[in-house]
């Protein structure tokens, strides 16, 4: 059975917000009376994440993922509740937590920007005390997964966002911690340094059977890297579970687009009694419910003279987007 | 084997921060002309007698701002405005991740900085000897080697104050202009501006209970050769470094816990 690497129960964080009226009158009100308020932004959450999983967290902006994901690498203090991680309660920060957990943040850096990131490598490699042959050989292999062989050793303001986010990854990763936290790792990459990254991720997972929680704002990166998303709605969990059902349940349908051979064809299918999405001179789309595609599609095909078809998915973001606004799913 | 791993963490900490310092060597070479207050010091003293009423001749006070102006070069701490822009930011997140101590960073970034300056400083006395030759002297070793753990203690009472300050920002935000408080007595007790001798016999028996003494005119005058207590200079050095010490280590854990990654 596959232990319980994280463990949260019924954790919460509240922060100190002070809020100052517009203009002249209000920064004068706010100087010698400041009114602060105590927001409660995560509210008694619980879950566990087991070892070598990947779980997305998905959430509105400003819903409470990255306050969770520092709470869990130990950046900051929970208010209530408890938290293990590795069987370490990450805000103390022992050494040997530390040297388990990775944080990568799409908008922070921790590359030192004028030298090129060679540097900042065999610095971090000493940090977590790797000895010059290891730190060699783990630079090695990662520079090789990730591509950038060739990019260690120019300054890191002369690189690419793409080629930068890159050798951050390999900086949080050169000492192969076992739990890793991203945080919109792929934030203002290309398609392609995106995609680069999703495979070099997967393959890390794959190889080194590490834990990953990850947020992003890409449904692509969610649907291709998690099995498991965690919904974050105001601070609390509307939905936790498996990805696919949770897509099932919420679009029930798929759409057929059928090309037929003459507008005739076209309109006889229209008649036919199916539910007609929309319908230009010889397309026609269908919607139909996922339980009676496979009768629906016999139907089609040995009553009608059609050309071409096309069975399509609604989109994730659509779907994931409904998630975001809804307060509770139960599946 | 332990030792090992930490002798190479120190010496990649700080191979790696020079090697970034050396990147900025036009902006140090500024910087350590900018501290150059001593020597306009000294013409102000020297111009209007005013070293014939602490009894040191011409020659042992343009020594004495000559020592002044190099232990400033090797004690300047600036710790606080690089905390707190990373602080505000939201920079030391990945950090306070890592085994260790961000402080450390710090800390041989100022070293760093203190090996680059090096030169430059050199350079600026080799020029202060050329209009001053008769201050021309050569320390003895005892003397060199003393001054400069002197000097190198008065950067760590220097480092810890503004780290116990730094750390403020994790209530405050704006922690830097608690420094610029503390910069009024540095400037005006530590012996920058004038031989601490040169105070009146009360205050300087309070100034001396203070580490403001210890971290220029003390070292300036065991290094320049002048009368200096040295047993009471390094005892005081070394206690305000032990007082100071615990004081960082609890307000660092207890504002840690106040962190709350802004910026991020």
């Amino acid at each position: 059975m596959v232990k319980n690497i994280i463990d949260v129960k019924n954790l919460s964080k509240s922060f100190d917000i002070s809020s100052k009226e517009a203009g002249l009158k209000g920064t004068i009100k706010h100087f010698f009376r400041r009114k602060t308020k105590s927001l409660k932004v995560i509210k008694d959450i619980s879950f566990n994440i087991k070892e070598g999983e990947i779980v997305g967290f998905l959430g509105a902006n400003g819903a409470g993922k990255t306050t969770i994901l520092k709470m869990l690498c130990g950046l900051i203090y929970p208010t209530e509740g408890s938290i293990f991680v590795s069987g370490y309660l990450p805000y103390r920060r022992k050494e040997k937590f530390l040297k388990n957990i990775t944080l990568i943040m799409g908008q922070k850096q921790q590359l030192i920007w004028d030298l090129p990131p060679i540097e900042s490598f065999y610095l971090n490699a000493s940090i977590y005390d790797l000895d010059n042959f290891e730190a060699k050989r783990r630079i090695k292999k990662l520079s090789e997964m990730l591509e950038i062989d060739d990019e260690l050793y120019i300054p890191v303001r002369k690189l690419s966002l793409g080629q930068r986010m890159k050798s951050e990854l390999l900086a949080a990763l050169i000492h192969e911690p076992n739990i890793l936290f991203l945080d919109e790792p792929t934030l203002g990459l290309d398609i392609n340094a995106q995609r680069n990254l999703r495979k070099f991720l997967s393959k890390y997972n794959k190889e080194t059977n590490a834990t990953i929680c990850l947020t992003s704002h890409y449904m692509k990166d969610i649907t291709s890297l998690c099995k498991r998303v965690i919904c974050i709605h105001n601070g609390s969990i509307s939905y936790d579970g498996k990805l696919d059902l949770l897509l099932k349940k919420l679009s029930p349908v798929k759409e057929i687009l059928i090309v037929c051979r003459s507008e005739k064809d076209a309109v006889q299918l229209e008649n036919a009694g199916f539910i007609v999405k929309s319908k230009t001179k010889n397309e026609i789309t269908l919607t139909v419910e996922n339980n009676f595609i496979t009768s629906a599609l016999r139907t089609i095909l040995n009553n009608f003279d059609i050309e071409d078809l096309y069975i399509n998915e609604p989109p994730v973001d659509e779907i994931i987007g409904k998630i975001l606004i809804k307060k509770n799913y139960d599946i | 084997m332990i030792s090992n791993l930490i002798k190479r963490k120190v010496f990649t900490l700080l191979k790696v921060q020079y090697s970034n310092m050396l990147e900025y060597r036009v902006e140090i070479a500024l910087w350590a002309i900018s501290g150059i207050i001593p020597f306009f010091m000294l013409n102000i003293w020297t111009s209007n007698n005013l070293n014939e009423g602490i009894n040191f001749s011409n020659v042992m006070l343009s020594r004495y701002f000559l020592c002044a102006f190099f232990v400033r070069q090797f004690s300047v701490v600036w710790v606080v405005f690089s905390f707190e822009e990373d602080s505000l930011m939201g920079k030391i997140s990945p950090y306070l991740i890592q085994p260790l101590n961000p402080f450390f960073r710090y800390f041989a970034q100022h070293i760093a900085e203190q090996i680059t300056r090096f030169p430059f400083a050199l350079i600026i006395a080799f020029f202060f000897f050329i209009f001053n030759p008769e201050s021309i002297w050569i320390p003895n070793l005892g003397i060199l080697f003393l001054s400069t753990i002197s000097t190198f203690l008065s950067f760590l009472i220097q480092f810890l104050i503004q780290s116990i300050v730094a750390c403020l920002c994790f209530w405050t935000e704006k922690a830097s202009s608690i420094e610029r408080l503390l910069f009024i007595p540095t400037l005006f007790l530590s012996g920058l501006l004038a031989p601490v001798i040169s105070f009146p016999e009360y205050v300087k028996s309070w100034i001396y209970l203070t580490p403001f003494p210890y971290l220029i005119d003390f070292p300036a005058n065991l290094l320049s050769g002048n009368p200096t207590n040295i047993s009471r200079g390094f005892s005081m050095q070394i206690l305000w470094i032990f007082l100071l010490f615990p004081l960082f280590k609890r307000i660092w854990t207890e504002g840690t816990k106040k962190y709350t990654a802004m910026g991020s």
